[in-house]
């Protein structure tokens, strides 16, 4: 099974003002994208496991004009707070790039051979 | 009707080629330039501390390129959220700098400031009314935030910025400002549509950001036509697509197609971005639906407590083979050591966070992966207490303690951990920390915003 981080041409994160995290999975083309959007892989119950945070304060994009996945969801503290770890959040991605997202049936639909940078994963 | 203007670079004090922003300004009929100084990435420090985190020089440097050619050309330049973060400290030190280069070039000209930390009794009062409403996630607060808050700053819309321009200001300087508002201001001034206008601003506001390969900050140029707009790189060595355009929507937003400013919401489920050629984007279908209440977002610096710190890296295997266990016991015994030094009333008044690097310290709580890791660990270990010397004399302590904490496996005296400067101990100075995640409602856009008018 591929994983997103094999998938995607860039995970990032970031703050969404400083109290919010954001995520943003970007794939290489439409259908890449679509097929990881109709694998479900990224939903409210995965993220709240991955990040420990209500499954209810979630919130999922899908963003067609980029062909990118937009997450985001509560910070446990604002940055720069005393207990803050990751002050501009850019490193909290880390726990999506090892996701298997189960595309089988559909990977034909995937174009090969992915961009290189995406292989090295 | 087609208005232009030009966002020179994504921050002020960022350092934007001076050839490629002449070159610009010079030939490009432009109607005004506008500038971001604000961000909260860097923490509340950067509001509590009255500090920015460019240098005085570098924002000196941008600003005299960008006064001299706006003067030059006699279009008006709007600065927002002055100092990073938009305080009335922050707001003087620019204005301070501003008049330093008028005296420099010998120029003349209007400025506008426009400070946006509301009086706190106002605050108070709005409080009481029911009128300062939580986003989601917000901290709990009481009168006494409000009154008590090292330094709260209010974002303001659009509406400040027009009613200077309108009133002859050739330099607005503004305190914290909505990055979108501060481009769109003038645009919807000048009657472009407002779904178009503000979309346009939250792009342009990041200056060149939203080209394809940013490896140098630049500037980006915005003009409306009829039902849309274009955005092309100032610099010629970059590229706009519809897919870097596009992808920009989603940098620092939680929602990419809904996005709230003071007084209304960008909504950008219908928009199309099309490239006109290799290097402008075009842009339609944006719209911005009006609020019935006219709110601005509040955000507060409080403080926190002074802070020491050490930071000390481990790379004994046998120490590391069984970290976990060894460095709860350590902690136990570093804590035990500080109260009998210092007495429980002042240990309690102190928190100390230690984040271990090769471990959790990035994730901290969320981290579920484990790693076999024997080769080397960082811990930086961090006290907050009420004064600087509680701070310090707690980290001496703590990490004197952990320093030569027993390791079950070795007898005899150990020494834990490699500092890798002198002296170890880091005086970090004051902490502040965001107390606000709330929004006040205004009965007019100008109610936090008197402005002052300055002749140089």
């Amino acid at each position: 099974m591929p994983t997103l981080g094999s998938l995607a041409q860039l995970i990032r994160s970031k703050n969404a003002g400083p109290w919010k995290l954001t995520v943003d999975v970007m794939l290489p083309d439409v259908q890449t994208y679509e097929c990881v959007v109709e694998s479900g892989v990224l939903n409210a119950a995965k993220i709240s496991e991955l990040f420990g945070i209500e499954a209810s304060k979630v919130e999922i994009y899908h963003y067609p004009p980029a062909n990118a996945i937009k997450v985001s969801f509560p910070r446990f503290r604002p940055n720069g707070h005393p207990d803050d770890t990751d002050l501009f959040g850019g490193q909290q991605f880390a726990p999506l790039v090892d996701l298997e997202v189960p595309v089988e049936n559909q990977s034909s639909r995937i174009n090969s051979p992915l961009p290189a940078m995406a292989r090295e994963f | 009707m087609t208005v232009s203007y030009l966002s020179p670079v994504g921050m002020l004090g960022g350092g934007f080629t001076q050839e490629y922003f002449e070159s610009t300004i010079r030939h490009r009929p432009l109607d005004f330039v506008a500038v971001d100084s604000g961000s909260t990435d860097g923490g509340a420090n950067n509001l509590g501390e009255d500090r920015f985190f460019f240098s005085r020089d570098a924002v000196k440097r941008d600003m005299r390129l960008l006064l001299k050619e706006t003067r030059r050309k006699n279009i008006p330049l709007l600065v927002g959220s002055c100092g990073g973060s938009g305080g009335n400290w922050n707001l003087n030190w620019m204005w301070e700098i501003v008049q330093e280069i008028a005296s420099e070039e010998t120029l003349s000209f209007t400025t506008a400031l426009i400070p946006a930390e509301p009086d706190r009794e106002v605050l108070v009062r709005k409080y009481r009314e029911g009128r300062i409403k939580p986003l989601d996630p917000a901290p709990p607060i009481t009168e006494e935030t409000l009154r008590d808050t090292h330094r709260i700053v209010a974002m303001m819309g659009a509406e400040p910025f027009q009613r200077a321009v309108e009133a002859g200001a050739d330099l607005v300087l503004a305190g914290r400002a909505s990055d979108a508002a501060l481009m769109a201001a003038i645009p919807l001034m000048k009657g472009v549509d407002p779904g178009l206008a503000w979309h346009a601003a939250k792009i342009a506001e990041c200056g060149g950001a939203a080209v394809t390969q940013m490896t140098k900050p630049e500037g980006m140029i915005c003009t409306f036509e009829e039902d849309y707009f274009t955005l092309e790189p100032v610099s010629p060595e970059q590229q706009c697509t519809p897919m870097s355009i596009a992808s920009h929507a989603l940098y620092e937003t939680s929602n990419p197609v809904s996005m709230p400013e003071p007084g209304g919401t960008m909504l950008l489920h219908d928009v199309k971005y099309e490239a006109l050629n290799d290097r402008i984007v075009k842009v339609s279908g944006s719209r911005f639906e009006k609020a019935d209440v006219y709110t601005v977002k509040l955000e507060g610096a409080g403080f926190q407590g002074y802070r020491a710190a050490v930071l000390g890296g481990i790379t004994d295997p046998v120490v590391l083979r069984n970290f976990d266990d060894w460095f709860e016991e350590a902690k136990a015994g570093a804590d035990y050591a500080m109260r009998r030094t210092l007495g429980d009333e002042k240990a309690d008044q102190c928190a100390t966070s230690f984040r271990v690097y090769g471990r959790n310290a990035v994730l901290g709580e969320r981290e579920t992966r484990t790693f076999a890791n024997d080769h080397e660990v960082g811990v930086f270990m961090v006290t907050v207490a009420p004064t600087q010397e509680l701070a310090n004399s707690v980290m001496a302590t703590i990490s004197h303690t952990i320093l030569h904490y027993a390791v079950p496996q070795w007898h005899g005296l150990v020494s834990n951990l490699a500092f890798p400067e002198a002296p170890h101990e880091i005086e970090l100075g004051p902490s502040y920390s965001f107390v606000l995640n709330h929004v006040a409602e205004l009965d007019d856009p100008m109610e936090f915003y008197p402005i002052e008018f300055k002749e140089i």
